[in-house]
């Protein structure tokens, strides 16, 4: 391939890369600090996809879907930690595996009840519709740059939150040590269901704005969750960081192995997990 | 005293029985009217509910159309949902053939699912119609005389594909699609053809299935700079990779080809980036077929929607048993008679008239298609009474 | 009751099903009885995932992997216009399975806890996509088992596959064996350092076992089992997809294995009975069956820990402990 595709190329990956990270950092802070494994991720980003579309109907704004489907979706985290999760903590991985395999069973069908099963798709809002043309056939959507900006400003917001506010202090000392913090004065479980309703706004916002360029459509939960696990187990669990640079090695992983090697292109991403996996059985960082 | 109570209370129960029987025997004459159970394995839920609904309304429609009757005789639904999930294909197809004995299995859209079906209709030697599932392979090395089909092989809109896009000037063109037994046939398909007019695939591209994150794809596409661009999609995955490839800028630079199946029912949710498409199906809106129109309207009243492709494939399976149901009158329905029957049968079908091949797929016109608002206008026939090669079938 | 009576409960239960199993084609249509041997071969496939999670504590999310390995190899070695030899392509199947189980071994049990249930759902995925991208599966559509295998053996001929009652039985057999087989291992000194293993691996690993190499060998074992649950599936259908390798076949194996109760060789069966048993009643009531299945999944973990063969035990709890504290 020539100079420009590849440079493409590489915008490609880092834009796929960037919004798998979106999505990836719910599961991996749920995973880090409450040693919950959470099925039903792929779930809160086809929730938030659905949101977007429901609201986009009724609003005909994707920005304000957006700002009104944040907070709704931290409120069904909160609610569903509060219900269902906090109960989990004590329990064994396997308990938690299917608890939450049924959960995405219960999520899908309650969409199929209530949105139905057929495709919608998304506008992208008028101003950023356009596309900047990069060589003499192919453009550039403005809207996908738009996206990996968004991306990055949450990784940053996230990395200020954990290490440079009171709540990430907390958080963090949370994961270590539950009963120490508990003994501190600090509302343990008021922390943990914070925490958790986070996760499921990210994965919610990744669906939303993701929505516009992928269509809304039934079982769209179920490829996103496996390639957020796998980043989680390359990265580590509970690391942001980690998160972040196996999102971008999974993105350029999967878009070099689909333009390289076609007929693999289905197991590059698994490979390079195993290949991780052999080098560092705990992930690059792992936590702690 | 307890004796006489029980000789009154058998005495009560014999009269009852009596009257009882005396009462059904008229009645039982009555309902000696013949049935035929039809056993309908469908996807109801899922991705495909829509089109599982659309095959059984159209089904159901020319039944209706019949005054409730097939051929005199009248006809009992069993019906499965096969969720689209080939893994419990064999034993949902099972309760239509063993437990309830159906005399026709119609079914299904997906095609690993109907794959599972036609195994156990052989197996059991019973008929089968397929209203959707375009696996080449079922009437193709994997035919059989109890085994039939009203859609389409993956192979004929595609060809019919390559043959307008050859006849358009195109000289070199580059596929995409999923990769799985259907994208790869339709692509072989529209090969067969491009190449047998002269032209030149440049590249098959192909992603895993069912991702939808086509950007790679696109920017190669791009840099090869072909005449024209060959796709097979469907569904969710339709939608986006025409709204990505209209984002990309490449529907305006290099002309995109598909068979119809990217644009039927997934024009709104494209937003108008579909719009001016150019697909090639076995059907089409604005038909001047006179069965056609009267076939919309009726569907239209009865269903509150218009009718799609689908529809139309379940109306012809219909059709497709009574000209077999007519051949064996009263009576046991025998299956070679009603086989013969259906071979040689003409089906009068929303679509146009079309028969069917050797191996039973129909030999119909190909449309070609504009994609106009939320509609795919017919602009012309892509390929007229295209038969699939059916490479491989011994029969 | 006494644990010796409690057990003695369990077996006159077990072998009463056994029983009933043995003469149901006697009273069920063939479609039922087809139906209760597919169960069968899913309890085989339970049993074999409850050695590894119930037993030895290690949660794979990717067991179908091995099952569906053996039923593809079962597809694979049958030719076009021939059946295969059975005791060519059983032990073939069987091996594949034990085979591919070894070698993801390796890999996934480096690793522990929710990283190891991740890493045995990747690893089936990429045999998933082996299977449904590459020409060696035949494909995304499945392939057929064009013919049952052929048990004939030096002229002799035992047994016809082709016989749908000689099939069911084949099948009770199998699990008969199965059960029997297991049942052993655990009793062994290698299954007590199994059960050491999921209580405490440290204390096993202090008292110098080696414990990778048990894993691996539980790992291998589960792996062969599962593929004796494949073998039997592609014969039972005679149609092998892709989806039996799905993350969808494995989680529905691992619900059997809790719905049943784990550690428990019995319960796997149980569950396998309750889980197809549920999904037929609720896909009988309505189409939105998977609401409810999701449903009993989670109740069934948030309620019932221990599954329903602890069920018995935590009613006489009750009913003692009611007439105790009168």
């Amino acid at each position: 391939m020539d100079f420009t595709t590849f440079l493409i190329q590489i915008l490609n990956a880092l834009q796929y890369g960037l919004l798998l990270f979106l999505v990836a950092s719910g599961l991996t802070l749920v995973f880090g600090i409450m040693g919950i494994i959470n099925l039903a991720h792929g779930s809160f980003y086809m929730i938030g996809a659905y949101l977007a579309f429901a609201l986009t109907s009724m609003t005909g704004n994707l920005m304000l879907s957006i700002a009104l489907g944040i907070p709704l979706a931290f409120a069904f985290g909160a609610l569903l930690e509060w219900l269902l999760f906090a109960h989990l903590y004590k329990r064994d991985h396997l308990e938690q595996v299917l608890l939450t395999y049924g959960l995405i069973l219960i999520f899908e069908e309650l969409r199929s009840i209530t949105m139905g099963d057929d495709v919608h798709g998304v506008d992208i809002p008028a101003m950023f519709s356009a596309s900047i043309p990069l060589s003499d056939t192919l453009s550039y959507p403005v809207y996908r740059i738009l996206i990996s900006v968004v991306c990055l400003a949450l990784a940053g917001g996230l990395w200020w939150l954990m290490q440079r506010t009171r709540l990430g202090m907390m958080i963090r000392a949370g994961s270590h040590d539950r009963d120490m913090v508990q003994s501190l004065g600090i509302d343990i479980n008021l922390l943990y269901r914070t925490v958790f309703a986070l996760g499921v706004a990210l994965a919610a916002l990744a669906g939303m704005l993701a929505a516009p360029i992928s269509s809304v459509y039934p079982g769209m939960g179920g490829s996103v969750l496996i390639i957020s696990f796998v980043i989680v187990v390359i990265g580590g669990i509970g690391s942001v960081w980690g998160a972040l640079l196996a999102a971008l090695l999974i993105g350029f992983a999967d878009t070099f192995g689909k333009v390289l090697v076609p007929d693999l292109a289905g197991l590059v991403v698994y490979l390079v997990m195993a290949a991780v996996l052999l080098w560092r059985p705990e992930g690059i960082f792992r936590k702690g | 005293m307890n004796k006489e109570h029980g000789r009154t209370a058998v005495r009560s129960i014999v009269g009852l029985v009596g009257v009882a029987v005396g009462a059904m025997l008229p009645l039982a004459a009555a309902h000696a009217a013949e049935k035929v159970k039809v056993g309908l394995m469908l996807p109801y839920t899922g991705t495909y509910a829509a089109l599982g609904t659309a095959i059984t309304n159209g089904f159901k429609q020319y039944v209706a159309e019949q005054g409730g009757m097939l051929a005199g005789r009248e006809v009992e639904y069993f019906v499965v949902d096969d969720e689209s999930n080939p893994a419990k294909a064999t034993e949902n197809a099972n309760k239509l053939v063993k437990r309830d004995e159906v005399d026709v299995l119609v079914g299904t859209v997906h095609s690993g699912v109907a794959l599972a079906m036609a195994k156990v209709a052989r197996d059991s030697k019973t008929l089968m119609i397929i209203p959707n599932a375009g696996a080449d392979e079922l009437t193709g090395p994997l035919c059989a005389p109890n085994v039939f089909r009203t859609s389409f092989t993956n192979w004929q809109p595609a060809y019919a594909m390559g043959k307008v896009a050859a006849e358009r000037g195109h000289k070199t063109a580059v596929t995409l699609t999923w990769k799985y037994a259907a994208g790869e046939q339709a692509v072989n398909g529209f090969a067969d053809a491009f190449k047998g007019a002269g032209g030149k695939v440049l590249k098959q591209l192909t992603l895993p299935f069912p991702g939808v994150e086509f950007q790679p794809y696109l920017t190669e596409i791009a840099s090869l700079k072909p005449d024209a661009v060959y796709v097979f999609f469907a569904g969710g995955g339709a939608v986006k990779f025409v709204k990505d490839y209209d984002a990309a800028g490449l529907k305006s630079s290099i002309p995109l080809y598909s068979s119809g199946f990217l644009t039927d029912g997934t024009l709104g949710a494209m937003g108008g980036a579909g719009e001016g498409l150019l697909t090639a199906l076995q059907y089409a809106d604005g038909l001047d077929v006179a069965k056609d129109k009267d076939f919309r309207s009726a569907y239209a009243a009865s269903y509150k929607m218009q009718p799609d492709v689908y529809a139309v494939q379940g109306y012809d399976a219909a059709q497709l048993l009574k000209s077999g149901l007519d051949a064996v009158k009263t009576g046991k329905l025998e299956q070679g008679a009603m086989i013969k029957a259906m071979e040689s049968a003409t089906i009068d079908s929303p679509r146009g008239a079309f028969t069917l091949s050797k191996a039973h797929n129909p030999v119909q016109d190909i449309y070609l298609r504009k994609a106009e608002g939320e509609e795919n206008k017919v602009v012309g026939v892509a390929a007229g009474k295209l038969a699939d090669p059916a490479r491989g079938c011994r029969m | 009751m006494n644990p010796t009576t409690q057990s003695r409960v369990a077996m006159i239960f077990k072998l009463a099903v056994l029983a009933g199993v043995i003469a149901f084609p006697v009273f069920g249509s063939a479609f039922y009885t087809e139906m209760v041997a597919k169960v069968l071969v899913l309890a085989i496939f339970a049993m074999s995932l409850d050695l590894l999670v119930g037993f030895t504590g290690l949660v794979s999310l990717g067991h179908a992997a091995y099952f569906g390995i053996a039923a593809y190899a079962v597809a694979l070695a049958t030719p076009k216009y021939d059946p295969a030899n059975l005791w060519v392509v059983f032990p073939l199947a069987v091996l594949a399975a034990a085979l591919a189980a070894f070698f993801i071994g390796l890999f996934v049990l480096r690793t522990k806890g929710i990283y190891f249930i991740m890493v045995t759902l990747a690893f089936a995925q990429m045999a998933y996509y082996i299977f449904h991208d590459t020409p060696l599966g035949g494909g995304s559509d499945g392939i057929y088992v064009n013919f049952k295998p052929d048990a004939t053996i030096a002229g002799w001929t035992p047994f016809d596959l082709n016989e749908p009652l000689q099939l069911y039985y084949i099948v009770v057999l199998a699990l008969v064996a199965v059960f029997a087989f297991l049942s052993l291992v655990l009793r062994s000194p290698f299954g007590r350092v199994l059960v050491g293993i999921r209580s405490n691996e440290h204390r096993m690993q202090s008292l110098g076992y080696a414990t990778f190499r048990y894993k691996l060998a539980a790992f291998t074992l589960a792996g062969a089992l599962a593929g004796v649950a494949g073998f039997l599936y592609a014969v039972l259908f005679g149609f092998v997809t892709p989806e039996y390798l799905s993350w969808h076949q494995s989680g529905n194996v691992l619900m059997m294995v809790i719905l049943g109760g784990m550690g428990n060789l019995g319960g796997a069966v149980l569950g396998a009975f309750a889980f197809i048993g549920l999904q037929e009643l609720f896909s009988d009531w309505t189409k939105h069956w998977q609401l409810l299945m999701g449903g009993v999944i989670v109740a069934a973990v948030l309620f019932m820990p221990g599954g329903l063969s602890a069920l018995p035990r935590r009613i006489l709890k009750v009913v003692n402990g009611e007439r105790g504290n009168g």
